[in-house]
């Protein structure tokens, strides 16, 4: 009998949200398409990085300006170097609540664990926000002071050279690759965690060289503790207008970004991949994102779209052959 | 100097609304939990961890680190007026406390327990502010050898001085360190141990069975602290305590009034000796790795014991049993912090969660806490937190002592669900995962009982937490001298008619881990000969 | 106590050689200008926890712990229930969660347990069960936005967010 009463009490309940329920839904048919509950923002990286960082600076700008009727709550899954995040976006197929921020380890992680089975190519593209950059750094106590320098001092010290970077296989190892094949070195890359810890290990002394992020390093340098050579990028940053790029040095293919960009899960219905493109291209224009790009030497690179998806594939070209050379 | 400006721009962090309003609630919980048999501070922080996301990291550690020291206070109340320990930190405690309330001096008891409390609080954290940025400068030049020698030395402690079997502390030590190594390997880029073989994965996700998939997947992640911790210390402790408190439990009364207060305070001046002893004792105690406040205020309890003039009064009831380990609970609770933020090695197994919560939140624990500008308000917030958390604890313990001893008397069967369903949702807020609650529960029986059989816990939670920096910095040590192991003992590579170049700090931690593992080496032969002269 | 001495070390044991192979997937040697592979670190722990808990069992086979002496049952025949209970009702709330969410497996489970565990009222039982579920839907889906499983519920919270 006082089962009963709970049960009653839980239909009679029920009844009522699935009235309200269906209702509601029927108002917002009508008009254009908006998230009905909290957005889940998921990263493929962790709470501490970069990416963790900037995630919460994109919910930070939608809910301060009132970009989105939801909010949006970003949700960290790093494990498997992200392959935890596009599993679990494939799992959401046709889902309109959740959305993905990428970075480089979207083109890598598929190529490098290829029993996930994961074509980045199904997920639905929603918008690039921004290229992050890469400096070559070293520590000051050292007297290099250019790239010349710096690839006699490798030369001389060849294996026993170290190389500090974030994780195996990643961009860091990517780009330590790009320099031994370009300057004919051999050195030692040692994966560390994260970028700061990679920073910190160079201010101390316990590595000989990083291509950190300028945010990653920026705190160290002020500080004196390490200096800049050379820019992976094909103009010279606002924040470093003293440090040369590959590209003036006579070096044209070295250029390579970590890109951040928003997905949405396979299949998602047109009308929220064309809602999450205006949300995002207003936090594209908004003076927050704009003050800090141009704080973190980001490049804000707007492409949605078609385009979008076409620079994911070039891309993932790009990294199956820098992949292939590290195999070897 | 530089200390005294820092501390000051840490009370102006601590006396933020906010704040001042964290520190007040933890203090209130910690009194709670640690009152409440079967709940001591390392529960309520593995328990509360997940909730403190709701506020800035800076509030969050506030509010843990109030909590730590409330449940230090609280322990006593239930060891004096139950003669059942709150807390495994208040153990010490009911030796001389219980006596004191069976001969009707709970009273007494209770306000010489909290004055203590007080006494040993305010010594050690004004040690910490003293100790805390010298020793992180130091820290700051370590590097990856120094780390992993650091480690080396935490786990030393665990074996060379632990109470416990040495076998079954070995055993779990290296079984927290394997459960550490789950997932992707940072430095091969490869997964490791993901039960479920990956290959399989792809035919599993593509059909509906995607739980199964999310099985495998969840260990590519690695076993998060919190799940063993909320595990072990949430459900696992919670079945315990259910099967220990079954019988009955006598209540001792206790009348606490403004004038008591006063003269038993004024009487407390002849064991000011007695509370200098206990404080320092348990903050040198709380330092070492791994070994925090329980042994702390154990070792202050049978020190001042053999110590004492008349030993034979210890246990009767005498007030000098009860500050001894009262001031050296609270001592060593804030000593445990320092190597936690300084060095990023926790002193015990609360501070091991605190560890892992810090790096929850995207704080790099170590030196560089105190050497970056975004982080300096974090740690020295908290070390002012500190100060006003002791004296709040202090009030708010007298002030509500009859309130706590009603609270004793809630029943354990609407405590328990009500703590078992805080573990579910902590087991999965943190990561957003229902494989994580799944294997909270699996921890949590496993760790009932293994704890029945007498493994220890401690060194589990301590090993998933330490065993990451333990094997990366062991790795990259041996990655930057390209495999060879003189980069633990001396800076440079030795020329090949050298035999030593300049010492490295590290060796000064790798010989004091060797004396450490041999220490119960030598005990046993010791032993082994004086059985057999006897 | 004695014979949960004997299975639980016997089992700890065959856990870790099940660890070994697993971890040896990986390279458990010394790399050549590297140091130790992938699997060396678990490999060789689990081969110090594979040779700690034999040590056990063999010391539990002589008698020699104070647990393998002990003549105490390990877990009486009441706490077993107890424990069963509090195991099984813990069980079906974790995996109510999959099916049918957070808000119907957590009343269901306090109910449960305070009701009949616990022998309480059935006011209190149920005051219990609707509050603690509101509590928690405000302060984590609300305040923190931590969403929750609500299983196949889910379109019942919509209402909520809007």
């Amino acid at each position: 009998m006082n089962w009963n009463f709970i049960k009653s009490r839980m239909l009679m309940r029920m009844a009522i949200l699935a009235v309200c329920a269906v209702f509601l839904g029927a108002s917002y048919a009508a008009a254009q398409w908006q998230p009905r509950k909290p957005v889940e923002f998921v990263v493929m990286a962790g709470k501490g990085g970069g990416a963790g960082k900037l995630s919460r600076l994109f919910q930070a700008i939608i809910q301060k300006n009132n970009f989105s009727n939801q909010p949006f709550t970003p949700v960290y899954k790093s494990g498997g170097s992200g392959a935890e995040a596009l599993v679990y976006m494939r799992q959401k197929r046709r889902d309109s609540h959740t959305i993905l921020l990428t970075l480089n380890s979207f083109f890598t992680t598929p190529l490098r664990q290829k029993n996930l089975g994961i074509d980045i190519e199904t997920f639905s593209p929603i918008a690039r926000m921004a290229l992050d950059t890469f400096i070559l750094w070293v520590n000051t106590d050292t007297t290099i002071m250019n790239l010349n320098d710096w690839v006699a001092a490798v030369k001389a010290k060849g294996k026993s050279w170290n190389m500090a970077g974030t994780g195996k296989f990643q961009e860091d190892q990517l780009l330590t690759n790009i320099l031994e094949a370009t300057f004919d070195l051999k050195m030692t890359y040692t994966p560390y965690k994260g970028g700061g810890t990679v920073a910190k290990n160079l201010a101390g002394n316990h590595t000989n060289s990083t291509v950190n992020n300028p945010a990653e390093q920026d705190s160290w340098h002020k500080a004196g503790k390490t200096r800049p050579l050379v820019a992976f990028t094909p103009e010279r940053l606002g924040m470093y207008p003293d440090v040369p790029t590959f590209k003036e040095l006579g070096y044209d293919g070295m250029t390579y970004y970590m890109q951040r960009s928003i997905i949405g899960p396979p299949q998602m219905p047109q009308e929220a991949v064309d809602y999450y493109i205006g949300v995002f291209r207003k936090v594209h224009e908004s003076a927050q994102w704009i003050a800090h790009a141009k704080k973190k030497s980001l490049f804000r690179d707007f492409i949605t779209g078609q385009e979008l998806k076409s620079y994911f594939l070039s891309e993932r070209d790009k990294h199956r052959v820098l992949l292939a050379k590290i195999n070897k | 100097m530089e200390t005294f400006w820092h501390l000051m721009d840490g009370f102006v962090t601590s006396f933020e609304l906010i704040n001042l309003f964290m520190i007040v609630l933890g203090v209130v919980a910690g009194l709670f939990v640690g009152a409440m048999p079967g709940l001591g501070s390392v529960n309520g922080v593995a328990i509360l961890l997940p909730i403190t996301f709701i506020v800035p990291p800076t509030s969050a550690i506030i509010f843990l680190g109030a909590l730590y020291y409330g449940a230090m206070y609280g322990g006593a109340i239930s060891s004096i007026m139950l003669g059942i320990p709150g807390a495994s930190t208040a153990v010490a405690t009911t030796f001389d406390g219980r006596p004191m309330a069976l001969k009707g001096q709970a009273d007494t008891a209770l306000i010489a327990a909290a004055t203590a409390s007080f006494f040993g609080g305010t010594v050690s954290i004004i040690l910490f502010t003293l100790f805390a940025p010298p020793l992180a400068d130091f820290a700051l030049s370590f590097g990856p050898p120094e780390e992993f020698a650091l480690m080396l030395m935490a786990f030393a402690t665990f074996v060379g001085l632990g109470g416990d079997s040495i076998l079954k502390t070995l055993f779990c030590i290296s079984f927290g360190l394997v459960l550490s190594a789950v997932g992707l390997d940072i430095l091969s880029g490869e997964p490791r141990l993901v039960f479920g073989n990956p290959s399989y994965l792809a035919g599993l996700i593509t059909g509906d069975k995607y739980y199964l998939a999310e099985f495998t997947i969840g260990f590519m992640r690695k076993i998060s602290f919190l799940v063993l911790a909320i595990g072990i210390y949430g459900i696992g402790e919670m079945l315990w305590t259910i099967e220990t408190t079954k019988g009955g439990i006598t209540f001792s009364q206790a009348n606490v009034t403004l004038r008591g207060i006063i003269r038993t305070i004024g009487a407390l001046r002849k064991n000011i000796p007695m509370m200098t002893f206990g404080s320092l004792l348990g903050f040198f105690v709380g330092i070492l790795p791994a070994a925090g406040a329980t042994p702390g205020s154990l070792m202050a309890y049978g020190m001042a014991k053999s110590f004492s003039r008349n030993p034979q009064a210890f246990g009767t009831g005498i007030v000098d049993g009860v500050v001894a380990p009262e001031s050296a609970n609270n001592a060593a609770s804030t000593g445990s912090m320092l190597p936690m933020l300084t060095l990023g090695i926790p002193g015990s197994p609360t501070t091991a969660i605190l560890l892992g919560g810090m790096i929850a939140w995207g704080l790099t624990p170590g030196p560089t806490l105190f050497s970056e500008v975004e982080t300096q308000e974090f740690v020295w917030g908290l070390i002012a937190s500190l100060y006003v958390a002791n004296t709040a604890a202090l009030v708010f313990n007298l002030a509500f002592i009859p309130i706590f001893v009603m609270v004793l008397k809630m029943p354990f069967t609407i405590l328990a669900p009500v703590i078992f369903l805080l573990c579910v949702v902590g087991g999965y807020v943190p990561n957003l995962n229902m494989h994580d609650v799944w294997l909270m529960l699996i921890f949590g029986l496993g760790g009932y009982i293994l704890r029945k059989l007498a493994y220890p816990m401690a060194p589990i939670v301590l090993a998933i937490v330490l065993g990451p920096l333990a094997e990366e910095s062991l790795r990259q040590s041996l990655s930057i001298s390209q495999g060879e192991i003189w980069i633990f003992f001396m800076m440079e590579k030795p020329l090949p008619d050298q035999f030593f170049t300049e010492p490295r700090i590290a060796l000064l931690f790798v010989i004091m881990s060797v004396a450490l593992f041999s220490f119960p080496l030598v005990k046993m032969v010791l032993n082994a000969r004086k059985q057999r002269q006897s | 106590m004695r014979k949960a001495e004997l299975y639980v070390s016997l089992v700890l044991a065959l856990f870790s050689v099940y660890l070994m192979f697993k971890s040896a997937e990986l390279p458990i040697g010394w790399l050549p200008g590297e140091g130790p592979g992938g699997g060396a670190f678990p490999f060789w722990l689990s081969l110090v926890m594979f040779v700690s808990s034999a040590l056990i069992f063999i010391r539990a086979l002589f008698g020699a712990s104070a647990e393998s002496r002990s003549t105490e049952k390990f877990m009486d025949s009441e706490s077993k229930r107890l424990f069963m209970l509090v195991l099984l009702s813990l069980t079906a709330l974790i995996g109510g969660i999959h099916v049918v969410g957070f808000y119907i497996s957590i009343p269901l489970f306090m109910v449960f347990y305070i009701r009949f565990l616990g022998n309480h009222t059935w006011q209190i039982s149920l005051s219990i069960g609707i509050v603690s579920p509101l509590l928690i839907f405000s302060l984590f889906e609300k305040v923190l936005i931590k969403l929750l499983p609500k299983g196949f519920t889910e379109p019942l919270f919509y209402v909520f967010f809007s």
